[in-house]
């Protein structure tokens, strides 16, 4: 199997699958239970919670999940936080549908939404979004990564923008894509939304970092746990997969990425040589973890299903389908036409995938593609 | 009051047949049985052209009546009460079946219709309404009669040793009984017409064999999943069903290299018919059965099926043939397959598809198209790359 599908989940670290056995096994109290046997379940969530809070600058870890409750969750507690008054909120056309949705629900409540344009690579369009913060602004959601294209938004940037002009505004990054693949710790945000199954982690876990003065009102509640912000009784395996996953995700992680760059590299320039017609598509500055790319005058989910009977895996920039409502939001709003978003490939990369891997992968894509130009071009 | 629940089943057009008779209702009784196999402690009789089902009291009546309404030949079933055939005894047991329904669904008016199959009873039908009616009235306070509009309508059915009293009588499909019609195989696209089609011959008791046709990878696997799961809930009503998968895809390239674009279409469908065939012979299936409907779409023109049919001997049923598109969704519905047939993946890939197909197709031309074929080999191929699913057993 040649796994390169990698943004879409992961294959979880055969450490992290043990560790959740073993404390499914062994520590299956309650931590709300007031014997020891909660009391450990306890500690065990607080010492795997220990650990993850130096991935990013924000101290407060809240465990929801996954990446959509996360992000629901920043959304919605901020909603509800300034729901009597008329504020603004503010997010990108190429978030996750996650957000996009949670963003149409508040504009069905009656607030304003802005919707912030990306320019052809995928990159958020600066001066649209200078323009559109304004002191009424309460709430603004851009995401780290894209998932679709691995370009890197300017979060930073962002957020000195925000803090000039809407200094109470609340800042939210999706971090779902990079987490794992980028360092995280000198990201200026308050709440971050992360997903354990994206970085060899288990899945049904995420977590929102969210800065500690932040005064957020819960949206899912209960029993009070994780400091009354998000009730249900803990997921104690869960927590301490999406620990150890984190890392070991971040061990060595360097060499991690001068890997993942020269995988990137190796795949665009092999792809490059042996098929024509095809283009990039993303920003230069984008993770080396993803590459999409248009094989132009196909379609992405034949040429999918043809190289899955050997075993290789992708994904597609277009549900196929005959009409343009399959196409990739995110790709669309980069300008690309149909016809191109048609032939998008996603690959994916993980520090378990190799060159030779790779050498496979280029020539089944170079047979595949011709194999369908051959029967278009009939046409 | 006894330990069992009974069903009183009645058996459609089977009970119209002549000296046939005891063999349909043979069929049906072994049939009704196997829809129950699993079922512990159920027992099935034919008595007096009617079928009775008894089981556990624990025993959920849904389940039963979803399984024994789903079998053809079953015109409809009522969960009924028994009690010995004495104008006492039924009072009491018609008081008793009351009270319950009053309980569950809060009834407040009545009125009680009574059948003597037993002429030798020795009161006369409306006398046993009058006096059962007496006797509900006074054992259930609540109630009153309404002869007009009643909440609820009891039947009464006097017969020989036994009496049955019910309420509901819950439509069967009615049809005749499974395995009393040869065998048939149906192209199953996946679509909303094809399993229509196969349940309407199943339903006149023909077993059903099917036989997809997919382009993988230009169609998705998850295609061939919702065809299983289509043969699926077919197989509750048609029993075991043998699915027959073939790859087209060979043969749609050999047409998209040396082929006219507009015949396309219609030559696929003709290769379909072909290997359809062979198939059907090698598993005794006596006839093909299409979904085809009349001017649907561009091959289902009269041309259209004239040219397909003209490439195989055998016979070729179209149970839809006169219907509306209208008609067949509802009836899919009904047998509850729409859901299943209106999931997406089948259309996925148009690339086969021509702009203009050609609809007034004609044989010669056809015949021209298919000369820059090796169609033996083609079918040969394909019918040895067969792959097998079993669906219900």
């Amino acid at each position: 199997m040649i796994y390169l599908d990698n943004s879409a989940t992961t294959r979880q670290y055969d450490e992290v699958t043990d560790l959740i056995a073993k404390i499914s096994k062994e520590e299956f109290g309650n931590p709300s239970s007031l014997h020891s046997l909660g009391l450990d379940a306890e500690k065990i969530v607080k010492r795997y919670r220990k650990d993850l809070i130096d991935k990013t600058n924000l101290k407060r870890i809240t465990f929801t999940s996954g990446g959509t409750e996360a992000d629901n969750m920043a959304i919605f507690s901020a909603a509800r936080k300034y729901r009597r008054e008329n504020k603004k909120y503010i997010t990108t056309v190429i978030e996750h549908p996650a957000v996009l949705e949670a963003m149409k629900r508040l504009e069905m409540d009656g607030n304003k939404v802005a919707y912030i344009p990306v320019d052809s690579e995928g990159v958020i369009n600066i001066s649209a979004l200078k323009e559109e913060i304004d002191k009424d602004t309460a709430f603004v959601s851009v995401m780290t990564v894209n998932n679709e294209t691995g370009t890197v938004q300017p979060i930073n940037e962002i957020n000195k923008i925000i803090k000039e002009k809407a200094p109470n505004a609340i800042f939210h990054t999706d971090a779902v894509q990079a987490f794992g693949k980028m360092r995280l710790e000198n990201i200026n945000a308050d709440m971050i939304s992360i997903s354990g199954h994206k970085f060899h982690g288990p899945k049904g876990i995420g977590a929102l970092y969210s800065n500690e003065k932040l005064n957020l009102l819960p949206y899912i509640v209960g029993g009070g746990q994780e400091n009354g912000l998000r009730s249900g009784t803990e997921n104690v395996p869960g927590i301490c997969g999406i620990s150890l996953a984190s890392s070991m995700s971040y061990r060595n992680f360097d060499k991690k990425m001068e890997k993942l760059t020269s995988l990137n590299e190796y795949l665009y320039n092999g792809l490059m040589s042996e098929v024509d017609d095809i283009r990039l598509n993303g920003a230069e500055n984008r993770l080396p973890s993803v590459l999409n790319v248009s094989f132009l005058g196909t379609r992405a989910e034949v040429i999918l299903h043809t190289v899955e009977q050997e075993a290789i895996y992708v994904s597609t920039g277009s549900a196929c389908s005959s009409n343009k409502n399959g196409d990739s939001h995110v790709l669309s709003a980069m300008g690309l036409m149909h016809k191109d978003i048609e032939g998008a490939i996603r690959f994916s990369f993980s520090e378990f995938n190799n060159t030779s891997e790779l050498d496979i992968v280029i020539d089944r894509f170079a047979k595949a593609v011709k194999r369908y130009r051959k029967l278009g071009s009939y046409r | 009051m006894n330990e069992q629940n009974i069903y009183i089943v009645r058996c459609g057009e089977v009970a119209l047949k002549g000296t046939n008779k005891p063999y349909f209702e043979r069929m049906l009784v072994e049939r009704v049985k196997k829809s129950l196999k699993d079922i512990e402690n159920t027992e099935v009789k034919r008595y007096e052209g009617l079928i009775y089902v008894r089981t556990d009291k624990t025993t959920p009546q849904m389940d039963i009546i979803r399984r024994v309404s789903k079998v053809f030949g079953v015109a409809s079933l009522s969960p009924a009460m028994e009690c010995a055939s004495d104008i006492d005894a039924i009072g009491e047991a018609a008081v008793e079946y009351m009270n319950n329904i009053i309980k569950e669904k809060g009834i407040e008016t009545f009125k009680i219709k009574a059948k003597r199959a037993d002429k030798n009873f020795p009161i006369t039908s409306p006398e046993v309404a009058r006096i059962v009616g007496a006797i509900v009235l006074k054992g259930c306070k609540v109630l009153k009669v309404d002869v007009h509009n009643p909440d609820c309508m009891l039947f009464v059915d006097v017969r020989h040793d036994k009496t049955y009293i019910f309420q509901d009588k819950i439509k069967g499909f009615g049809g005749l009984p499974l395995g009393t019609n040869g065998k048939g195989l149906v192209l199953f696209s996946g679509g909303i017409d094809s399993p229509v089609a196969a349940f309407m011959m199943a339903k006149r008791g023909m077993r059903i064999e099917a036989v997809h046709y997919h382009s993988y990878p230009y169609t998705s696997q998850r295609a061939q999943e919702k065809v299983e799961e289509l043969a699926r809930i077919l197989s509750a009503y048609c029993g075991y069903i043998k699915l027959h998968i073939v790859n087209l895809l060979p043969i749609q390239e050999q047409i998209v290299e040396k082929c006219p674009e507009e015949e396309s279409t219609i030559l696929v469908r003709r290769f379909m018919m072909r290997i359809a065939e062979k198939i059907a012979e090698d598993n005794q299936c006596m006839m093909l059965i299409t979904g085809e409907n009349l001017g649907q779409v561009a091959s289902q023109t009269a041309e259209g099926l004239v040219v397909t049919d003209e490439t195989v001997s055998m016979p070729v049923m179209r149970p839809l043939i006169g219907m509306d598109k209208i008609d067949i969704m509802d009836m899919a519905r009904e047998i509850e397959t729409y859901e299943t047939s209106i999931l997406p993946y089948e259309d996925c890939c148009t690339v086969f598809l021509p702009k203009h197909p050609v609809t007034k197709p004609k044989s010669s031309r056809m015949a021209d198209s298919e000369s820059k074929l090796n169609v033996e080999e083609l079918v040969n191929n394909a019918v040895k790359s067969v792959e097998v699913v079993h669906i219900g057993c």
